[in-house]
């Protein structure tokens, strides 16, 4: 079964959402966000990379309350349910910034730079926010 | 072949070194807007961008480099117009690193 899904995954246009700010001084994150929502009804083999500030997009206790904002990072633990399960984070960004995986809202897999650069290589679309 | 865009300047930002992270040896690199300021010749940047031509072509935008007075670019920068950009697009996927 898992492997039928494999083949299946494979013709798939390949999308990577590449997520580098934080999430409340800009629109970008939640506009990112949307967007990914939005490619989520299409048959789309997407993915989603968190780096530099863009890990703090998906950091756990968020409270924007008091700003007045919405706080979208709990949409992120949405996207599971919507066969988004490729959730990456750069390794040097997440350390940089003194995170650990412990510290995301959502389950996430830790790239290197080389990872990154081969996986980016193999997409067909991305898409930067 | 992924071709990495930069358009803020290296002096104020980050985004170069990013893309300097990720950018795999051949992919094309292209600076335009701000970030021509990084193909500028005789600046602190200037030998960083020489080991980066080593392993990556590099191109800048005239218009870009032209509006801001530079009339010196590092050697081995390509410097472009606006069709070598769009012939650029039209070879690679891009990843823009605004």
């Amino acid at each position: 079964m898992s492997e039928e899904t494999e083949e299946e995954t494979e013709n798939l246009t390949k999308m990577m959402f590449v997520m580098r700010k934080a999430p409340h001084g800009s629109i970008y994150i939640q506009e990112g966000l949307e967007v990914i929502l939005i490619m989520a009804a299409y048959e789309y083999d997407i993915c989603v990379l968190f780096m530099d500030d863009g890990v703090f997009a998906v950091k756990k206790e968020q409270q924007t309350a008091e700003l007045g904002m919405k706080d979208f990072s709990k949409t992120f633990r949405a996207l599971g349910g919507m066969d988004i399960e490729k959730l990456y984070v750069h390794k040097d960004s997440m350390e940089a910034r003194g995170l650990t995986q412990d510290d995301f809202i959502v389950e996430t897999e830790v790239l290197t730079s080389e990872e990154i650069a081969k996986m980016i290589e193999e997409q067909d679309v991305l898409l930067p926010f | 072949m992924v071709l990495h865009t930069v358009n803020k300047s290296p002096f104020q930002f980050r985004t170069l070194d990013s893309c300097l992270k990720i950018a795999l040896p051949k992919s094309p690199i292209l600076l335009y807007e701000d970030g021509v300021f990084a193909a500028m010749a005789g600046t602190q940047i200037e030998e960083k961008m020489k080991e980066v031509l080593k392993s990556n072509p590099v191109s800048a935008i005239q218009a870009d480099l032209q509006a801001r007075g530079i009339t010196k670019v590092v050697d081995g920068v390509q410097v472009i117009d606006y069709s070598g950009f769009v012939d650029l697009v039209e070879k690679n996927k891009v990843q823009a690193w605004f």
